[in-house]
């Protein structure tokens, strides 16, 4: 038995230890909003914060998470940085198929929490690791920017 | 076009209205399926509406379509064109699926869907137009009657029919009921371009919300009462088969429950995917190889390379190429190839299915419910009322969805198990069994005059013919209309132009539709060669396109605008260069220039790409500048990393480790324009993937001399051993 803390309230499992959060969340919890996408830490669709710090649940086990807060992309809204980015988000009209984007969120949300004002650098660290098979990290860029209110640069 | 010739339906059973279930109007029509335009308007078989649109008493509009969304911003751009002409707000537009289990919208609407091949707009462009002017019409006249004026003297604006002389006001749902009695307007009059409120004009797409805080659902994230999940292998070689598994180990996995044994494929049932997951890889599955256990991507440019050796069936014969080149003054040959590509979308493969004596639930995102809905009939012999598709959002498309496999695959381990079962691919799995992009060999010829000129071309295209397989009766006199599109009807002005196909199928590897197909497959070499000539004369390479295009103004004109947007001819540093692309397809002209920096590795970085976009009418500009900017990355992905290779008969490529694709810090600055035209709407969701990857590659011809044939670029730019 563990428990987890999930969004602010606690979730007593009883599952193994090395199940990975990812699984944790989407088959026992059916908090299906973080998305499996390749199951070894490549493409960032899976992305959730343990104490703020953005972590890839796919290889993330529960007990790495034993008494510390996680969020999920049902909950970033609640916090300052996540209801930027998905104000954002909307303004600019970011996500296509929109599959990745709970994982883009959540990464965009970790940076603008640590850095208010990031610079292109900033982005580029904070967001490699997040694939999007429709391409749309011109507008990921812009709308990051748009939340920090930084301004971009036309090509 | 004329907009108005369009206005008239030909049928006066285009439209059905009856009175909706629960009080309202209830509008149906038909949206043509790809290639079935013309069967829809010529043959005298009964009219089947595939698409409604309801309003209901308290004014909402509905509209029950048939055109799923994955990315392109349909769930948005069809809407306007319904708002626009029944003069309601976008917002008010809400969007429904086919209810699979109602008798009204069942079947018809099932019957003959595809999402693909950037119809969507170019097939719904005039009948949603219809749908939205009819029922207007038929609301104003419902309140020109209740006022006993003439209609002509009320007008809808807002959801509201007011009568202009007294200022009298009824909204849409207080006609709805009366409207619905009146007879379907055998003729309504379409707007003007110029009086178009909301075509043109850039709209927020209306499924954002949902998609940035995690509650959009996708076919993978169906829940239900009871739910197994599955995690599936299939013979790692095309054409092996299961010889055994360690069902012991797999079940002493926790949660582990059953393990599927299939011809050529195992499963793992648990209570989540983890467990399902464990259980596969204890479960340590053992295979046969098979005939195709020899197989290299080697073995298979051979045979292309061999059957591109005979002349093919013929696509496009203008005067006499051969003789052409043979008494030119030089002859020019260059051999293209294109690598077998996996489509990789976000949301890997999967389907949930609910088997019973009774019939077969299915959960999954598809861009084809009626042929997967036929597929599934055939193999468990329920009757069509009996299968019904449940279709989710699309986490990426890009074709890999425009085939059943998966769904098949579920309901072959569904049948045994009890209860629903969701299937899910690993992402190694999914990119493993795709149905892939085939492999292209593409031999290109010109004969050159004394004075550098080109006068004649020939092209010669050998792959897997994936019309043969999907659609047969698409093939004409041998030849496959896909492989050859943007090849056979390609733009430049030679006097004679040869062009043929030889179809020649990769051994056991599965092919099928990816991004942009036959015109992503053609613009890679055409727009290369003519690169290659242009460079031959030494003449810049915008200026020899342009003085080949005479009769193509569209072409010409996206070209010339794309120069002056990238400052095309302004010298650039040692190392950078600027290549330029035309694409022709889908109804639309692309053209793009690339900019490159190749460093002293052969590392080649894309860092600006401008796109000149000429799709005719514009119904949602920022969609259609969303679209390019998705297909120029989406293409740099495949032009600079994206192959599948075989060898021993199996896919080498595991994840996106060693299947790489662009990352946000690797994409360039991209800008896109577009030209307003009254021109009939082109499609936009592929020809963007089309045009960069010869834009890429002739910047790099530009950066450092080394001419790209043969896809992906990887690291022939380096210069230096």
């Amino acid at each position: 038995m563990i428990t987890l803390n999930v969004n602010g309230k606690p979730r007593n499992l009883d599952i193994a230890d090395d199940t990975p959060l990812l699984w944790t969340l989407r088959d026992v919890l059916n908090m299906t909003g973080t998305k499996f996408g390749c199951g070894a830490g490549l493409c960032g669709a899976c992305t959730i914060h343990i104490d703020g710090q953005p972590v890839r649940s796919c290889i993330t086990p529960v007990s790495a998470a034993a008494g510390r807060r996680i969020t999920t992309i049902e909950a970033i809204g609640a916090t300052p940085a996540g209801k930027k980015v998905q104000a954002a988000w909307q303004a600019l009209d970011v996500p296509q198929c929109g599959y990745c984007q709970s994982g883009q969120v959540m990464s965009a949300s970790a940076l603008l929490a640590a850095t208010a004002r990031p610079s292109d650098a900033d982005i580029d660290n904070a967001m490699a690791g997040n694939i999007c098979r429709c391409g749309t990290y011109p507008r990921i860029r812009a709308a990051i920017k748009k939340a920090a209110g930084v301004t971009d640069t036309e090509v | 076009m004329n907009t108005r010739d369009l206005a008239s339906p030909s049928r006066r059973n285009f439209l059905t209205a009856t009175s909706a279930i629960g009080g309202g109007l209830l509008l149906g029509f038909g949206l043509p399926a790809r290639g079935e335009v013309r069967d829809t308007l010529t043959t005298n078989a009964p009219f089947a509406p595939n698409a409604f649109l309801r309003i209901d008493r308290t004014g909402k509009v509905t509209f029950v379509m048939p055109v799923i969304e994955m990315g392109q911003g349909t769930y948005t751009s069809l809407p306007m064109l319904i708002a626009e002409e029944l003069e309601v707000d976008v917002d008010k537009v809400a969007i429904e699926h086919s209810p699979p289990d109602d008798k009204v919208y069942a079947n018809p609407l099932i019957g003959a869907q595809l999402t693909g091949g950037s119809t969507s707009i170019r097939s719904t462009y005039v009948p949603l137009r219809r749908a939205g002017a009819t029922a207007r019409v038929m609301l104003v006249t419902a309140a020109a009657q209740r006022w006993n004026v003439a209609p002509s003297t009320c007008r809808a604006q807002k959801g509201v029919v007011v009568h202009a002389p007294t200022g009298r006001k009824l909204g849409y749902g207080e006609l709805v009921d009366a409207a619905a009695k009146l007879p379907v307007p055998e003729k309504v009059a379409l707007k003007e371009p110029a009086d178009f409120k909301l075509i043109g004009t850039p709209h927020r797409r209306l499924d954002t919300t949902g998609k940035v805080n995690g509650s959009a659902k996708f076919g993978i994230d169906t829940r239900l009462p009871g739910m197994k999940f599955a995690v599936v292998a299939a013979s790692p070689t095309f054409g092996g088969r299961l010889v055994s598994v360690d069902e012991a180990k797999a079940k002493a996995v926790p949660g582990v429950s059953q393990v599927v044994r299939l011809d050529d494929a195992v499963a793992v049932v648990a209570i989540h995917t983890w467990a399902a997951k464990q259980g596969l890889a204890a479960a340590a599955p053992q295979w046969d190889a098979g005939p195709n256990a020899k197989v290299s991507t080697a073995d298979i440019v051979a045979q292309l390379a061999a059957a591109s050796e005979k002349p093919g069936a013929v696509a496009r014969h203008d005067g006499d190429a051969a003789a052409a080149i043979a008494r030119a003054a030089q002859k020019i040959d260059a051999v293209y190839e294109q690598p077998f590509l996996a489509h990789a979308a976000m949301e890997p493969m999967n389907c949930t299915v609910h088997l019973t004596k009774e019939g077969c639930d299915i959960w999954v995102g598809t861009q084809i419910p009626g042929m997967t809905q036929a597929a599934v009939m055939k193999l468990t012999g329920l009757t069509r009322e009996q299968v019904r598709i449940h279709n989710h959002l699309l986490g990426g498309g890009f074709g890999r969805r425009l085939e059943y496999d998966g769904t098949v695959r579920a309901v072959q381990i569904a049948q045994q198990v009890q209860g629903p079962v969701q299937v899910i691919w690993t992402r190694e799995e999914d990119i493993q069994h795709d149905m892939y992009r085939p492999y292209y060999y593409d031999r290109l010829s010109a004969g050159v005059d004394a004075q550098g000129k080109a006068v004649a071309w020939s092209h010669r295209i050998t792959g897997s013919s994936i019309v043969a397989r999907y659609f047969p009766p698409w093939i004409k006199d041998g030849v496959d209309p896909d492989a050859v599109d943007a090849s056979a009807n390609q733009p430049y002005g030679f006097s004679d132009i040869h062009v043929d196909w030889v179809a020649q199928e990769p051994p056991g590897i599965p092919t099928s539709w990816w991004r942009g197909v036959g015109v992503t497959r053609g613009t890679f070499p055409v727009e290369s060669f003519v690169d290659e000539l242009a460079a031959h004369a030494k003449r810049d390479p915008l200026a020899y396109r342009v003085a080949l295009l005479d009769k193509n103004p569209r072409s010409k004109n996206v070209l010339q605008r794309v120069a002056e947007r990238s400052g095309w001819g302004k010298p650039l540093p040692a190392g950078q260069g600027r290549g330029i692309a035309l694409c022709i397809g889908f109804g639309s002209f692309i053209a793009q220039v690339v900019q490159v920096s190749v460093d002293k590795d052969g590392t080649v970085n894309p860092t600006h790409v401008w796109c000149v976009v000429d799709c005719g009418i514009q119904v949602n500009p920022d969609t259609i500048r969303a679209q390019m900017e998705s297909g120029i990355v989406f293409g740099l992905s495949a032009a600079l990393h994206g192959q599948i290779t075989i060898k021993d008969g199996r896919v080498e490529q595991t994840n996106f480790g060693d299947y790489r694709v662009l990352r946000i810090n690797e994409t360039p600055r991209i800008r896109v324009d577009l030209v307003k035209n009254l021109e009939a709407p082109g499609g936009i969701g592929e020809p963007g993937t089309s045009c960069v990857m010869p834009a890429l590659t002739n910047a790099i011809f530009a950066a450092t001399g080394k001419r790209i044939r043969k896809l992906p670029v990887g690291d022939q730019a380096r210069t230096e051993a």
